[in-house]
């Protein structure tokens, strides 16, 4: 494993780089240095700058004049991202940019005109690209149309397109988020083989354990600037919080509500929901004041399970209750006037109102019930509502009237999980409700989840996230194939670890003594 | 103005800085096309000014467009696109579109007057028209908001089917009432004011109260916006589909009526048609996004104005028939050429 700094001259070196926006000084004088053969992990808060740094280095933007960017010892000039993959720089965006209509040797030689393919010639353009899946160990061939792989294969197109252009620097931007742990694993070993080849890989992730894994060096930008360096000898997580927030946060879980809440009564409770192919049926009950986790792997069916009890996909089967009484909830609106809500993994696509204001998004939920006479809107509640809400919440914004979309990750899941606050709900179904969320903003998102579970509420989470579930839940359902497999933390179960949940979920144990009770009981969790 | 959500957040702390700005935006984006209108009115001043007396000298007195009357034609022509262009807006906001208006004015007018027809009930025609266009609009809405068919294609079917419902109504030819008790309304005035005129401004001011100020407005927008984050919100994104394609109907019922009230007259075959252009030009160049969620009914009532304004001035001008389709084309791409780079300065992400 390389460590500490290698002998090596850098290959890529960024000086001195400050970039302005009008009236904003996104990036200070900040400084990166990238040897071969590492992975440089690159972390910072929502808004501290790597974006910006990222685009300078891809030519997306222009840094401001007076700093230097030095690729394998020759100083350039990146005028635009076409001179980026030239010089060998090559990045793999979140949003992953393939065509799915076109095939993956398509996607992998996109935009990189060879005169001698203008014909395109398929054939020759497969062999191209088929030694380069070889190396990442791909089952797909190069002629299978992108829209027929899985997010994680997409991934692996991307580095693909990068290996075929020959690129020496690297840059993944949260690889991560839409991987199970299976497929993260996989893209793991990739990244350490791309590394032993000799590749520089710049690496950005909010996730600590992805970063202790992978990481020979981490770089940590605050507000714009490069606050340090640390090499991977160094690397323990109250340093790097620190280094990000600028401070401590001593307890960044928050678990002050009665741990033992899993003793009250049941307010809410499900009974065999399904949707009588791929879902249940799967039975839970919530106590007052209970933080309940949903953990499992990426595609056990979580989202799925809470969007059926949300009534946002119709349920074949299955009852529900709240607080003794029934609830029908074959629609979101049913279920929110029952006091059941549900924060989506995907804000942006099925949560926020992004040309909408923060007001007007916080309020949404409400105004049916704050309106007096006729449906007309009732514009001071509205005022009132949005300014406790920002207060409350600690939703950074100017003015409760810019749009939401303007806004940062943490900052607009603080007002998505507003408008789900101001419906008094009883129930919360929070699903990842930190993904894409700055450090910051997280540790505000638990403490928010206390206060609810203070107050006597019931919070299940979804989380992908094992140390957050851990962290704050005080009892955890593992789900994998669509039921519900295990438990753990509850009376008579293993304790909350990650080991216990991890266990459950990849099928290397159900609950303790399954075995035997399965013959006694039927449970279907256990019958596959 | 382009910002990325992550430089807008660093922004957040400079935050005098960024409140300037917001007002600034918010005042550019209030005032919209208005002043592309008033530039148009004054360059419409001079050149028929121009036109009248040759020098450049005495243009702007002697020109005839910012006459009282003249102004006065301008707005009686825009009211029923303003009308039509006010259901449209509504349609527009919640990224859908209605191609029916044009058809659907045509059966309402043929309705209108042969209700008007009936002795001692001659009124009935406004009713009927009003009830006609609203029905009409309910089947483009149901059919949208339950069958889940795609606004275009519904509309493009009930534009050609209602059409030939119109030609049906009247047995294929040109309906009279030469006693039209309702022709005050095309051809009087309230106080000095077109009712034509009067029936559109109170249409605006009505969507307007609509849209900025109760429920049913911001769940438009929302659905708009982001139709599933609005179902999974709770909003009955039905209920306001059905009501967007009624609304837009109804106000197609309306200028079904005030066509007719205004011809004494109503023919199947050729009343309204193309309307719909029209109606969503006006929209569009009001500065509505064509996705949906971003508009008011302000930049409508400007838009239909500006069209009106073009479609006099060019005429003041003396420019040919068919010159004044090819600027009219080009002003509407410009316009939506203008909404584009809008929404690149926005955080629509």
């Amino acid at each position: 494993m390389s460590t500490i700094t290698p002998l090596a001259a850098p290959i890529l070196e960024m000086r001195a780089i400050s970039k302005t926006f009008p009236g904003v000084k996104a990036l200070s004088n900040v400084a990166l240095r990238v040897y071969p053969g590492e992975v440089h992990a690159l972390m910072g808060e929502n808004g501290a700058g790597k974006s910006t740094l990222m685009k300078i280095l891809s030519g997306a933007y222009q840094a401001d004049p007076g700093g230097e960017i030095r690729i394998g010892g020759e100083t350039v000039h990146i005028d635009g991202p076409l001179t980026a993959r030239r010089l060998g720089v090559s990045i793999i965006y979140q949003e992953l940019s393939l065509s799915p209509n076109l095939t993956v040797a398509e996607n992998m030689l996109l935009g990189r005109e060879h005169a001698r393919l203008s014909f395109v010639d398929r054939r020759s353009m497969n062999a191209l690209c088929a030694p380069v899946l070889q190396r990442l160990g791909v089952h797909f061939s190069p002629a299978t149309r992108v829209a027929e792989l899985t997010m994680a294969e997409r991934q692996l197109v991307e580095i693909g397109r990068a290996l075929v252009a020959r690129s020496r620097i690297l840059v993944m931007d949260e690889p991560t988020t839409s991987l199970s742990s299976r497929e993260t694993e996989r893209l793991f070993d990739i990244v350490r083989q791309l590394r032993a080849e000799g590749l520089a890989i710049v690496y950005i992730s909010h996730r600590m354990a992805e970063i202790y894994e992978l990481a020979d060096r981490v770089s940590v930008l605050r507000d714009g600037t490069h606050v340090g360096s640390l090499d991977r000898a160094e690397l323990s997580a109250e340093k790097l919080v620190r280094m990000m927030v600028g401070r401590d946060l001593s307890t960044f879980y928050k678990k002050e509500h009665d741990a033992h809440g899993s003793r009250g009564p049941v307010i809410f409770s499900v009974r065999d929901v399904g949707d009588g192919s791929r879902i249940g049926p799967c039975s839970l009950d919530l106590h007052e004041g209970e933080v309940l986790g949903l953990a499992g792997l990426v595609g056990a069916g979580r989202t799925e399970l809470a969007r059926l009890i949300y009534g946002a996909d119709p349920r074949t089967t299955g009852t529900i209750t709240l607080d003794g009484r029934p609830v029908k909830a074959t629609h979101p609106g049913e279920a929110i006037e029952a006091g059941i809500v549900y924060l989506t993994e995907d804000r942006k696509q099925l949560g926020l109102f992004l040309d909408m204001t923060v007001r007007e998004n916080v309020n949404l939920g409400v105004i049916g019930r704050d309106s007096r006479i006729g449906g007309l809107l009732d514009r001071r509640a509205a005022r009132r509502r949005a300014a406790a809400a920002v207060k409350n919440l600690g939703i950074r914004v100017p003015t409760d009237q810019v749009s939401v979309g303007a806004l940062s990750g943490g900052n607009q899941q603080k007002v998505l999980l507003a408008r789900l606050l101001e419906t008094r709900p009883r129930v919360l179904i929070l699903d990842e409700p930190t993904r894409g969320v700055d450090i910051g903003a997280r540790s505000e998102i638990y403490r928010l989840i206390d206060d609810v579970a203070k107050a006597g509420g019931g919070v299940i989470v979804i989380s992908s996230e094992l140390p957050e579930i851990v962290g704050i839940c005080d009892r955890v359902l593992v789900m994998r194939e669509g039921v519900i497999a295990g438990e753990v933390g509850g009376h008579g179960h293993p304790p909350i670890s990650q080991e216990t949940i991890g266990a459950i979920a990849t099928g290397a144990v159900d609950r303790p003594g399954a075995a035997a009770a399965a013959g006694l009981t039927g449970d279907p969790a256990l019958l596959h | 103005m382009t910002t990325s959500p992550s430089d807008t957040a660093i922004a957040g702390f400079a935050s005098e800085e960024m409140r300037r700005r917001l007002a600034m935006r918010a005042f550019v984006q209030a005032l919209g096309m208005l002043p592309v209108l008033i530039l148009i009115a004054i360059l419409f001043q001079f050149l028929s000014g121009y036109a009248q007396t040759g020098s450049f000298a005495g243009a702007w007195a002697e020109g005839r467009f910012m006459s009282w009357q003249n102004l006065s034609i301008v707005a009686q022509q825009a009211a029923i696109n303003i009308v039509l262009a006010a259901g449209m807006t509504f349609v527009i906001l919640t990224g859908g579109i209605d191609l029916s208006v044009g058809s659907i004015l045509a059966a309402s007018a043929m309705v209108a007057v042969i209700a008007s027809k009936i002795p001692d009930w001659g009124m009935l025609g406004i009713p009927a028209a009003l009830a006609m266009g609203l029905a009409l609009g309910l089947v483009n809405g149901a059919l949208i908001a339950f069958v889940r068919l795609p606004p275009f294609i519904v509309t493009l079917g009930s534009l050609t089917a209602v059409r030939g419902l119109a030609r049906l109504l009247g047995d294929d030819k040109t309906v009279f009432n030469p006693q039209l008790p309702f022709a005050f309304i095309g051809n009087g005035t309230l106080l000095g004011v077109p009712w034509l005129v009067v029936i559109a401004l109170a249409v605006v001011i009505a969507c307007w109260f609509v849209l900025r100020r109760t429920v049913l407005g911001v769940h438009i927008y929302a659905v708009g916006g982001n139709a599933d984050a609005a179902r999974l919100s709770g909003i009955k994104v039905w209920a306001v589909l059905l009501f967007v394609y009624g609304a837009s109907g109804l106000f197609s019922g309306l200028g079904g009526a005030m066509s007719a009230a205004r011809l004494y007259a109503a023919n199947g075959l050729q009343l309204g048609q193309s309307y719909e252009l029209d109606a969503i030009a006006a929209v569009i160049l009001g500065g509505t996004s064509f996705v949906g969620g971003i508009g008011s009914i302000w930049g409508t009532l400007v838009g239909a104005l500006i069209i009106a304004v073009l479609s006099n001035g060019l005429i003041l001008v003396g420019v040919s028939d068919i010159w004044q389709y090819i600027i009219k084309g080009f002003v509407i791409i410009g316009a939506v050429a203008l909404d584009r780079y809008r929404l690149k300065g926005s955080a629509r992400t």
